[in-house]
């Protein structure tokens, strides 16, 4: 039980690292960090609101990962297919299971970095007013958990190919479907030719209310089993996806 | 250290490998000879657990390959066909990856790393880049990353491809001589290194064992073998006719012996044979039969239709 989390965490480390030896890493934190500030202070009006909050911060998070989380999650797997390291990684003693996790929490700190290197923005709401520390601390918890949960959906895209640009383009879309099967335009669209607990279904689906609730302060049980879900699922399904590359 | 039974593979309707059967003990060096295609690679793709058999049973040093795959490829040292690396890492950092992937630390692992620098000669690219390696560097990489652990069975898969011919040289000495502690196989298409480096070679086509032997054995499938070329002056085709078949070729004769078994007689009835005639012999010898031409023979139909 050691050894294999040992192993997990030398799959990390090396992961982890290979992010910061490129240039992704950084080009990757600062347009995170230069998008998190437009959206915040200009598009979402963070000192028009006249509140002490970061609502106006985290309420983009779901449009930002959109397009930042799948073009970090997009290489995990297609550039250990593409450059032949999938087959000396898992020849290794390591088992599969060992390999996704270890490579997905690596991604995984790399995001929890880019988004701890948003402290400013809590300062600066700290410094203009006196906001609920507790709900922003729950806000941030909120946005790690949608950063996973994207990341996993990407890293099960990366794993049907080895072409970084369809993993990519896939898992926008998966990620997009999950934004926006609970709205109501997509819902109505829906209930015009499908029975309403099918249309239920699918909203069911949906990650922006789960992702609300973390922004009110409130950590509900059972958005958080949405979120670990939705993450255990993607991994799984990475699982299967690899083992049936393997076996041909 | 290696037992196949019964090995089969299919991707689809083809059968890459069909039926593939042998045992590796410690201190062989079993050479895979093959065509492009005839299941060399896949064949060692499952051994080393890459991708599962379609039947048939593997086991390394007793570990069943399916059923406990993470004892046997402890056991395992891989070079895979195109030597792959992670480009974004120095040689340094790569060695010290899997030697943290394979359990070793402090001492031990650093040890390691020194040994497998000075096995492979990779100690002045040590701190490079791997992605800015040339191709040779790039291979010895890969193949230092399969030595770290010291593994009871070697499996490498064309170790001498991209190589020039010093390293070449050096490569197949390295796996002689870790032939005699360990179980190595490796694939090859080039037929000089059998001789150089294989205790024993298999040769396979279109996913069967064709051959089985050690070199010479190999070599004596030929239909060369237990010929005798002589030439000198006098020599008539004539006088050798009643010995065997007779061809003439560059200005010498060759002698086929009627009898295989009795190839060693031949020379010494050639020789005879010259004494009684005065003839001035330049050369006598018996022909071992030759690798390529046993090779072409056997897989080249298999060649021809591709």
């Amino acid at each position: 039980m050691i050894s294999a989390w040992k192993t997990v965490r030398t799959i990390a480390r090396r992961e982890l690292a290979s992010y910061f030896t490129s240039p992704v890493a950084y080009v990757f934190l600062v347009i995170f960090l230069l998008l998190t500030g437009f959206f915040t202070f200009t598009a979402g009006g963070f000192f028009e609101r006249g509140e002490a909050s970061l609502a106006s911060f985290f309420g983009w998070h779901p449009w930002l990962y959109l397009v930042l989380v799948p073009a970090v999650g997009m290489r995990l797997w297609s550039e250990e297919r593409r450059s032949g390291t999938l087959e000396l990684l898992l020849t290794m003693p390591v088992t599969t299971w060992q390999a996704i996790l270890g490579k997905f929490l690596a991604s995984w700190a790399f995001l929890a970095i880019a988004l701890a290197l948003t402290f400013p923005v809590v300062l600066t709401v700290n410094v203009l007013g006196d906001p609920d520390n507790g709900v922003i601390a729950t806000g941030y918890f909120g946005s790690l958990l949608l950063s996973g949960s994207y990341l996993a959906i990407s890293c099960m895209t990366s794993a049907m190919t080895r072409n970084q640009v369809v993993a990519f383009i896939l898992g926008v879309v998966i990620c997009l479907f999950l934004i926006l099967c609970g709205f109501n335009p997509v819902t109505d669209l829906l209930a015009r030719w499908a029975s309403p607990a099918v249309v239920d279904t699918v909203a069911a689906f949906s990650v922006i209310p789960h992702f609300d609730g973390f922004q009110k302060g409130v950590i509900d049980s059972r958005d958080l089993f949405y979120f670990l879900s939705v993450i255990g699922f993607a991994l799984f399904a990475t699982g299967v996806i690899l083992r049936n590359h393997r076996a041909g | 250290m290696i037992r196949i039974e019964n090995l089969v593979k299919s991707f689809g309707p083809k059968r890459a490998v069909d039926g593939v059967s042998f045992n590796v003990e410690r201190g062989e060096v079993l050479g895979f000879l093959g065509p492009n295609g005839a299941g060399k690679s896949t064949t060692m793709r499952m051994i080393t657990g890459f991708i599962p058999p379609t039947e048939g049973k593997i086991a390394v040093g007793g570990y069943d390959v399916t059923e406990s795959p993470l004892e046997a490829k402890r056991l395992i040292g891989y070079l895979p066909e195109a030597a792959p690396a992670y480009p974004d890492m120095t040689v340094h950092g790569f060695l010290a990856f899997a030697a943290d992937m394979r359990g070793l630390t402090g001492g031990a692992k650093h040890k390691a790393i020194d040994r497998v620098v000075e096995l492979c000669f990779l100690d002045s690219v040590l701190h490079q880049g791997i992605d800015t390696l040339s191709k040779g560097y790039k291979h010895r990489t890969c193949l230092a990353q399969a030595l770290i652990h010291d593994p009871e069975v070697l499996v490498l898969d064309e170790p001498t491809d991209g190589l020039d011919p010093n390293q070449k040289h050096e490569v197949r000495n390295l796996i002689r001589e870790l032939g005699r502690t360990k179980a190595v196989v490796f694939s090859t298409h080039i037929l000089e290194e059998v001789d150089a480096a294989c205790t024993r070679a298999i040769i396979i086509d279109r996913g069967r064992i064709v051959a089985n032997g050690t070199p010479a054995e190999l070599r004596g499938m030929s239909g060369l073998a237990g010929a005798v070329t002589v030439s000198g002056q006098g020599v008539s085709a004539d006088k050798l006719a009643p010995l065997g078949r007779v061809e003439v070729a560059d200005g010498a004769y060759r002698v086929f012996p009627a009898d295989k078994a009795a190839a060693g007689e031949l020379a010494r009835e050639v020789a005879a044979l010259a004494t009684r005639e005065s003839w001035r012999l330049e050369a006598l010898r018996t022909e071992e039969g030759q690798l390529d031409e046993v090779f072409r023979r056997i897989t080249l139909p298999d060649t021809v239709k591709k």
